[in-house]
């Protein structure tokens, strides 16, 4: 294995003390390659989401290793000081609605995670545009979200992902609002963005139609990962 | 970095500037009380000022004439211009009166001032409009705020008066427009009985057996004579000659007679720490309520603002934004309504109301620098909650279940 890419090994979340704890996250054994995109399959209150959070540094595990690109970033607690700094640089999140910022047009909804780290407003917004190339969203840059298709603003968001080009993106069902259509275009976004920057992407789905196309699937179960061979269906 | 906090309002600029426009017009309120107290100061000012007087010689031991009643007789003037330092001194009486005119009346502060001429304490300075009293027997001078015409004929007590000039801004502590008529006739107005009381004290001090003294002929006449006339006035005004200091006038005035005398700064004291004093203290009263009450609006207008987007501050923590940036969102926001609510308060309080209300308004720039610093602190002060419950907010809202 390298070092780079996702790395988690143990690691355990427990909601609640006492009578009313709730062991979400068991035993999680994962790792995801740079340019990867992995399926994260579960039933509901399997702790898909608990994992996530976990991962992109929104809650803090209970116990465990995780490591993001060359950095031990927990080990029985945080090894990172700045959890923020850490999200906005290092970690993409796409969510199953896009949740864009409904006062910024998209460009700059996009452009606002290069500007947020400090990236010159022109550079941000450079960046933004050569995204909307790829997403096909071009034509809507100057657009305000409220008059976006779902599709577009989930591409949007998928943008605003990938713009800072973090080592990691995490995807919770992004697909659950689309098409089939619309949701296989972007798995193939994902699939492309993920060869291009070197990311290690992990789609949380129960998406049927989605599912046949991850090369490599981690099954949840009580807060168990399984890891199984996917069908990898090409996407061209 | 663009500004959230600007992008937002443009946003969504027809709440902004609709709450903000709500907000200004209670701003306007609390600058229009500022200013009415202001106005008061300034009456009390302009009344000092245009009496022309240096000193106030009142009774003794009273805060007359404008505080209290005073009365002194009226031929004390005579010994008082005769001092040295005086330039002159002359007699006046103030009667806070409704005045008839022919069609209802108006509330109106009469000064009976002495024969003579502009120049002399208690008339008024200038004109915009007319001559003065020339004639000693009714013929007024009517400030334009008491809404009279020239040539208009208006009744005090018994007697109609022809109003023959005008004044602007001599108006008394109340505000009330001011009205100049002859000193005698003041004098009869401030102390004329109706008829009926006239004859039952003839029929009394005839019956008086001490007054009535069949050996003494003429003594019953001379008693009731000096009965029917009235030797009081309020105030005597002094000028002070150039070069003497008032309050050595004033000093050797006291020890003169038992009288009181007041310099212009004492008498300023009077007025606006005694006189207009409760109104005062109601206006500081209504000032403090009216800016716990914007407090409390900007407070849940800005907490409403907050939670509507709560869901996209979640959004910015979970993508990396800074708690300063968050705050710097909810604050300038909340500053930038306490300016729209500013710039509409001034303009509404400068337009709209200080011209309709019925008392003088002055609204000082220095108020309204002060009042611009209070609504800026109560707008930072009262995101405050705001802010609490943004950064309450947990990023992993954004991701949901
Ligand atoms: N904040 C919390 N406090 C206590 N228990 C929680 C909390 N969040 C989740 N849980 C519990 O942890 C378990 C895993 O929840 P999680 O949200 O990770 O499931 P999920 O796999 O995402 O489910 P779904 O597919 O329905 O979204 C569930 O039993 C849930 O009730
Ligand atoms: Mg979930």
């Amino acid at each position: 294995m390298s070092g780079k890419g996702i790395q988690i090994t143990g690691l355990k979340k427990r909601y609640g003390r006492g009578d009313t704890a709730v062991y979400a996250l068991k035993k999680v054994d994962m790792y995801v390659a740079p340019g990867e995109v992995v399926g994260l399959i579960g039933p509901s209150g399997s702790g898909k989401t608990t994992l996530l959070k976990c991962l992109g540094a929104v809650i803090e595990p209970t116990a465990g290793r995780m490591i993001l690109g060359d950095d031990v970033i927990y080990d029985d607690g945080w090894k990172v000081k700045d959890l923020r700094a850490l999200r906005r640089d290092r970690i993409g999140f796409v969510f199953q609605a896009p949740y864009l910022i409904p006062f910024l047009d998209v460009t700059d909804n996009v452009a606002l995670l290069p500007m947020l780290a400090g990236v010159p407003n022109s550079q941000s917004r450079k960046r933004a545009r050569e995204l909307f190339k790829a997403l096909d969203v071009e034509h809507r840059a100057e657009a305000m979200p409220s008059q976006l298709s779902g599709g577009e603003q989930q591409r949007v968001a998928i943008a605003r992902g990938l713009v800072n080009h973090p080592p990691v993106i995490l995807a919770d069902e992004p697909t659950a609002p689309l098409d089939s259509q619309r949701a296989l275009a972007v798995i193939r976004i994902l699939n492309h963005m993920a060869r291009k920057f070197e990311t290690a992407i992990i789609v949380v789905t129960h998406d049927e139609k989605i599912i046949p196309t991850f090369k490599r699937i981690y099954h949840i179960r009580d807060g168990v990962t399984y890891e199984e061979a996917g069908q990898g269906r090409d996407l061209e | 970095m663009i500004s959230l906090a600007g992008r937002d309002i443009l946003h969504s600029w027809g709440k902004f500037i609709f709450t903000g426009m709500g907000l200004g017009l209670l701003i306007g309120i609390t600058l229009s009380m500022a200013g009415i107290y202001r106005g008061m100061v300034d009456d009390a000012k302009v009344l000092l000022d245009n009496s022309g007087a240096d000193l106030w010689v009142v009774q003794e031991n009273t805060l007359g004439p404008y505080a209290e009643p005073s009365s002194i007789y009226d031929d004390i003037w005579r010994g008082i211009s005769g001092m040295p330092g005086v330039a002159q001194a002359a007699n006046i009486t103030y009667l806070t009166m409704q005045v008839r005119r022919e069609s209802g009346d108006v509330r109106a502060m009469v000064a009976g001032i002495t024969p003579g001429g502009p120049g002399i304490p208690g008339w008024p300075p200038f004109l915009v409009a007319g001559r003065q009293i020339t004639r000693s027997h009714y013929e007024a001078v009517a400030d334009i705020a008491s809404g009279l015409k020239i040539g208009e004929r208006i009744k005090l007590r018994r007697n109609h008066y022809t109003v023959v000039g005008m004044t602007r801004r001599m108006v008394s502590s109340n505000g009330d427009p001011m009205i100049f008529i002859p000193l005698k006739d003041a004098q009869e107005a401030q102390f004329l009985k109706d008829n009926d009381a006239i004859w039952a004290q003839r029929r009394r001090t005839a019956e008086n057996p001490a007054f009535n003294r069949p050996g003494v002929p003429g003594l019953l006449d001379a008693i009731i004579a000096s009965q029917s006339i009235n030797p009081y006035v309020n105030a005597v005004l002094v000028r002070v000659e150039k070069g003497h200091d008032p309050e050595d006038v004033a000093e050797s005035i006291r020890r003169w007679k038992r009288l009181t005398v007041y310099t212009r700064s004492q008498m300023e004291e009077i007025l606006v720490g005694k006189l207009i004093a409760t109104a005062a203290k109601q206006i500081f009263m209504f000032l403090v309520i009216l800016s716990l009450v914007s407090s409390a609006i900007v407070a849940f207008i800005i907490y409403t603002l907050t939670m509507g987007k709560i869901r996209e501050i979640a959004v910015l923590k979970l993508i990396g934004t800074k708690n300063r940036t968050i705050i710097g969102l909810i604050m300038q926001q909340s500053i930038a309504l306490g300016l729209i609510g500013f710039v509409v308060g001034k303009i509404s309080a400068t337009l709209l109301m200080a011209p309709i209300f019925p008392k003088y308004v002055l609204l000082e720039p220095l108020d309204s620098a002060i009042g611009l610093v209070a609504v800026i602190i109560i707008c930072v002060l009262s995101s405050i909650v705001a802010i609490r419950a943004a950064l309450k907010v947990d990023p992993a809202e954004a991701i949901g279940g």
